[in-house]
């Protein structure tokens, strides 16, 4: 069976081809957008589409183009800072768990439960409460309610892998418990998160949305697809543009990133297990 | 350490005990699984000691308490003059270069991310820190012992063939230069010509090396062409053991007896002329074994021995018995001399 064939289907590609242009954006705004994001130019205000501003213009006159385009920064690195957070502290904690079990795996289990049994967003908004608003405080308010998915995740994979054949092979041929961990057991456990956390960074990016919708992260007048929205909303029935092209942008995005996660976790199912699997039916 | 003997290995009245599997909320608690239970057996400098029984009987984890990767219940297990049942896991790191063990199963003993170049180099790596051009070499050459090409050294396990695969998994365990190789069913897993390919790469070996193995399996073609001396293993416990000649010719345990009619034979001088009974049921379960003989729910012999010799296999459990020379056998047909 051809493994690359199936890694590259089209679901994948378009999904990549979707986060990799947005991610372009976020990476050098200028090449898309030669307007300036902020440039009020009231005499302009909430004009329709047009050649000279093609997603219009917002109550203040400022290009909605431009504005989506510089969007996408402030979104991918909330993206970038809360799954990278969420990870670290997730994958550290969920190794110990697993790895240690007992009274300190209890513990810690119990921790991430209670993060687990809030509802996200009634969370964040807590956490903002107390840290106060901005879009760093969003961050960190997003990323403290995520990390106990992937400790969850990760504990589970160690208990899982660390009972396969190859890690009592290692111990047998000598190796440390430290190399066990590192070498073979790590490893083994990082795909279902890189998986995880394809299929989270739509989640992240509409969380973070949400906040900035009711007026907890990015402040004005960095550009924020939530926020545009939420401005947007006032307009909504006459000049639909204003809160449409930012909705429609984070809509594609977190399609984008759905898509990568789905072909990734389906190539996962279909990767070590099933080749366990045919190997076993020749017997 | 006191030496004992001159026995590479000694296992002495050996137990291993598991808790009950998924005992809890929706299972009624049954009591724990005696998986390997009360096993004594020697093993000789270059010997090769065949061990069968039924899939569950314990060979696994016998061979697995032998390396120390499970812990004893009681009793010990003594390899070259060490007592591997008393080691801290320290000491017991040092003694693993010279007890390895060969998986079933290569593809699942095989990390699937690795590259059997970096599979193989492992060991060397841990044991003697080698690296660069040095350990390229000595790779090399394993592959070369082995039989493998080493421009299959690039490949993932699934990539190889499972021949190939089992190749490099015993290439790992003659890595570290052991003294002893636990075979356990090395070969059940592969296709039969694949099977006699490495069944003779492990006599090879052998005379090469001055192996000792354990060699473990179902199939009892494997264990003839390849045992000095053969155990039978019937729930736990070892029923007999004598040299494979006698095992094969004259076994007596009707244990030995049923394994043996139940295997085709080619040659009629060889097949079931000397009325032989079959076993009947099934295994009972290691968590609870019967009081007495574990053989008696199934044996073709019981009635006999009770008719004949008044012992009730039900209640009284057979002692492993010297029946002739270095034959031993665990049955009440088969009083002391
Ligand atoms: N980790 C474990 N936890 C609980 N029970 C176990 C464990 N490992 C083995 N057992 C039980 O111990 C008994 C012996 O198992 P073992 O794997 O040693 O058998 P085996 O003779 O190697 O069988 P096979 O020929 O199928 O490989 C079985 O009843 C098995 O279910
Ligand atoms: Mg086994």
């Amino acid at each position: 069976m051809n493994k690359t064939f199936q890694l590259w289907n089209p679901s994948l590609l378009l999904g990549l081809a979707i986060v990799g242009l947005f991610a372009a954006m976020a990476i050098s705004p200028g090449l898309f957008s030669s307007q300036d994001p902020a440039g009020l130019r009231l005499e302009h205000r909430l004009s329709a589409p047009s050649a000279a501003n093609w997603f219009g213009t917002d109550g203040v006159g400022v290009d909605v183009y431009s504005r989506v385009v510089y969007g996408a920064r402030t979104t991918l690195a909330t993206i970038v800072v809360v799954l990278g957070i969420a990870i670290l502290v997730g994958v550290s904690i969920g190794s110990v768990s697993g790895y240690l079990g007992g009274w300190i795996d209890g513990l810690l289990m119990r921790v991430a439960d209670v993060f687990l049994a809030f509802p996200p967003l009634i969370l964040a908004l807590a956490t903002n409460a107390v840290l106060g608003r901005g879009l760093q405080q969003t961050m960190f308010a997003v990323a403290f309610l995520w990390w106990p998915a992937y400790a969850r995740l990760v504990r589970s994979q160690i208990l899982a892998v660390r009972k396969l054949e190859f890690v009592e092979s290692a111990r047998a041929i000598g190796a440390n418990e430290l190399r066990i961990v590192g070498r073979h057991v790590l490893p083994n456990v990082l795909d279902p998160v890189i998986v995880r956390a394809s299929l989270d960074a739509g989640f992240v990016a509409l969380t973070a949305a949400s906040l900035s919708f009711l007026g907890l992260g990015a402040q004005p007048p960095t550009p924020e697809w939530g926020r545009m929205v939420a401005e947007g909303q006032k307009f909504l029935l006459d000049q639909w543009w204003v809160a449409t092209f930012p909705g429609i942008s984070l809509f594609v995005l977190v399609i984008g990133f759905n898509l990568i996660g789905e072909s990734l976790s389906g190539r996962m199912q279909s990767g070590l297990h099933v080749s366990r699997a045919e190997e076993t039916e020749g017997r | 350490m006191n030496r004992r003997g001159t026995a590479l290995l000694e296992v002495s009245d050996l137990k291993v005990q598991f808790a009950p599997r998924g005992s809890g909320l929706w299972s009624d608690k049954k009591g724990v699984v005696r998986a390997v239970d009360g096993v004594s057996l020697t093993l000789q400098r270059g010997e090769t000691l065949g061990l069968v029984g039924e899939s569950g009987c314990g060979k696994s984890t016998l061979g697995r308490a032998i390396l120390g990767l499970v812990g004893a219940a009681s009793g010990s297990v003594w390899f070259d003059g060490h007592e591997i049942t008393a080691m801290s896991n320290r000491e017991m790191r040092r003694i693993r270069p010279r007890i390895q063990l060969v998986f079933q199963d290569a593809g699942a003993a095989l990390n699937p991310r690795w590259c059997a170049r970096d599979l193989v180099a492992e060991p060397f790596k841990i044991h003697l820190s080698l690296e660069g051009a040095v350990l390229q070499q000595r790779v090399d050459a394993i592959f070369e012992t082995v039989g493998l090409d080493p421009a299959l050294g690039k490949r993932f396990p699934r990539e190889l063939s499972g021949g190939q695969r089992q190749r490099v998994g015993i290439a790992r365990a003659l890595a570290s230069e052991p003294d002893l190789l636990v075979c356990d069913e090395p070969t059940s897993a592969l296709d039969l010509s694949i099977q006699a390919q490495i069944v003779n790469l492990l006599q090879d070996l052998q005379d090469q090396l001055g192996l000792s193995y354990l060699f473990i399996a179902h199939d009892l073609g494997v264990v003839r062409q390849i045992s000095d001396r053969v155990a039978v293993m019937y729930l736990g416990k070892i029923v007999e053991t004598a040299s494979r000649d006698r095992i094969f010719k004259e076994g007596r345990h009707p244990y030995t007896q049923a394994l043996l009619s139940a295997v085709p034979v080619a040659d009629p001088e060889h097949a079931n002329t000397r009325g032989w009974k079959a076993m009947t049921g099934e295994v009972p379960s290691p968590s609870s074994p019967p009081l007495g003989c574990n053989f008696c729910t199934r044996c073709g012999s019981k009635a006999e021995v009770e008719n004949r010799l008044n012992i009730d296999c039900d209640m009284i459990e057979p002692e492993l018995i010297s029946v002739e020379e270095l034959h031993e056998v665990s049955c009440h047909l088969f009083p002391a001399n």
